[in-house]
């Protein structure tokens, strides 16, 4: 610490390149997880509101199991685990294309499915039902009165808990280390191995990591304001 | 498969359970709990004192305490973990095992989690009850001492109980700096089976899932009588029944 030079690691381009590519990589394995979470999570939210009988138990029984085990252990059973038990072709079609990055999307999209679907339903659940009847009333059909009444109203009332689960999940994309996935993390430790410089490389992460963070977070404030109704009724 | 499962717990129940205890750290399962525990023992006085700092009036308490939580929110808490892996040692100068290196990030993490579900609660009673304190005679820490903290840590008593479960959740990540709990003990059973390597983690999950599980419900039961308790005490019309009280917990 004594001879504190950021200039060792952001002027070398070996570890310029190294930085880079990690953030590429969280940035693929965040992108993707993310937007199979929320694909996965509405489709939850369609299954638990739906008049099927099993629906909801069984949605709930997902959001239970993704709640209560940790993210770290759900990445080890898929990686460690149900890699060894798929069909050879498979598995050697995985290896080719960085199982590593694949299985840590499956890993944190099912897992962030949960709450996002949760977080969706309580904002659906918290748009009175006197909007349904309305939007029926007024010649919706199920279907379209969701699609134009509810949803939006119930995906305003959801933004908070989705901002602060988006940021949740931006972080826990660096657990992806653990199953050799190579982020940020696994960027910012193969430069501490190579250069030593434990404090600088270590800085360079954390900061990365809260910009980041702080962008997600930004956007979010953002979207709030644009979908605030008080916004609107004012302009 | 099943069959499989029940022959590795039948082999390896003692070193999930308590590690290489008499022979050597004492890990697995007990060393995860009393990993959780101490940290919660700890970061709890801690997250009042943050949570004072930030419902203070002078920016000098307020500002640090702000700026720590905002640092703990946004940066990984693996991160936090490697940080800490490499600063505890050069500031105390000695080798610190990895036991205590993840206890100080967890205390540090879950004290910046937990204020916020301190001052939530705080915030939530209400500056009534603060001002009835001072004007029954309290001072302000009087007041906190006697007449706040009572009533809001009583309400947040499931909120801590999530805490704790989270807790339970982020020692896991104490793995990547081999901290011997239920995670590690579960991946040396891996190693030494080598051909069952998802029977070992299906056996790890369903664990962490018995106990997590339990706690959660637990806390909602006594979620529920607290709510209906204190709507009880004070003849809150029925709507004040379903207001959710604000669980602040991070997911991992």
């Amino acid at each position: 610490m004594s001879d504190f030079d950021l200039s060792a690691i952001l002027g070398n381009p070996e570890y310029t390149a190294m930085l880079l590519h990690g953030i590429e990589m969280t940035f693929i394995i965040y992108a993707c997880s993310w937007s199979m979470a929320m694909a996965l999570a509405l489709l939850l939210l369609a299954l638990r509101l739906s008049p099927f009988r099993f629906g909801d138990p069984l949605v709930a029984a997902y959001v239970s199991y993704h709640r209560n085990v940790p993210t770290l252990v759900q990445l080890m059973l898929w990686y460690f685990g149900i890699f060894t038990l798929m069909p050879s072709g498979v598995a050697e079609w995985l290896a080719v294309h960085n199982a590593e990055a694949i299985f840590a999307v499956i890993g944190l999209g099912l897992c962030q499915a949960a709450y996002f679907s949760e977080d969706l339903r309580s904002g659906v659940r918290s748009v009175s039902p006197g909007q349904m009847q309305a939007a029926r009333a007024l010649g919706h059909g199920y279907v379209s009165a969701m699609r134009f009444v509810i949803m939006p109203q119930g995906v305003r009332n959801a933004l908070p808990p989705l901002i602060n689960h988006s940021v949740s999940l931006f972080k826990n994309s660096s657990l992806a280390v653990v199953i050799g996935a190579s982020e940020l993390t696994h960027a910012v430790k193969e430069i501490e191995n190579l250069s030593f410089r434990t404090f600088e490389a270590y800085l360079i992460g954390t900061v990365l990591y809260l910009f980041f963070s702080l962008v997600i977070m930004s956007i979010g404030a953002y979207l709030s304001m644009r979908t605030d109704p008080a916004r609107s009724a004012r302009a | 498969m099943i069959h499989d499962m029940i022959v590795i717990v039948q082999d390896y129940w003692l070193l999930l359970l308590i590690g290489q205890y008499p022979n050597g750290p004492l890990g697995g399962l007990a060393n995860t709990l009393i990993l959780s525990a101490l940290s919660i023992a700890f970061a709890f006085p801690v997250s009042i004192l943050f949570a004072l700092a930030r419902l203070s009036r002078s920016p000098l308490l307020r500002w640090p305490v702000t700026a720590l939580v905002y640092f703990t929110r946004g940066v990984p808490l693996l991160m936090l973990i490697l940080w800490s892996y490499f600063l505890v040692p050069l500031l105390t100068g000695a080798d610190v095992p990895s036991f205590v290196t993840m206890l100080t990030t967890l205390v540090v993490y879950q004290s910046a989690f937990l204020s916020e579900v301190v001052r939530a609660g705080i915030v939530a009673l209400g500056p009534g009850q603060m001002d009835a304190g001072r004007a029954l005679g309290h001072g302000y820490l009087g007041a906190m001492r006697f007449i706040i903290l009572p009533q809001a840590l009583y309400n947040m008593i499931p909120s801590i109980i999530s805490t704790f479960v989270s807790t339970i959740k982020d020692t896991t990540l104490g793995y990547v700096i081999n901290v011997p709990d239920l995670t590690f003990a579960a991946s040396q059973v891996n190693n030494q089976l080598l051909t069952q390597p998802f029977q070992v983690f299906l056996i790890l999950a369903i664990v962490y899932f018995a106990i997590c599980w339990t706690l959660t419900y637990f806390a909602n039961r006594l979620e529920r009588s607290i709510t209906r308790r204190r709507a009880g005490l004070s003849n809150l019309p029925s709507a004040a029944l379903v207001a959710p009280s604000k669980i602040i917990s991070e997911q991992l």
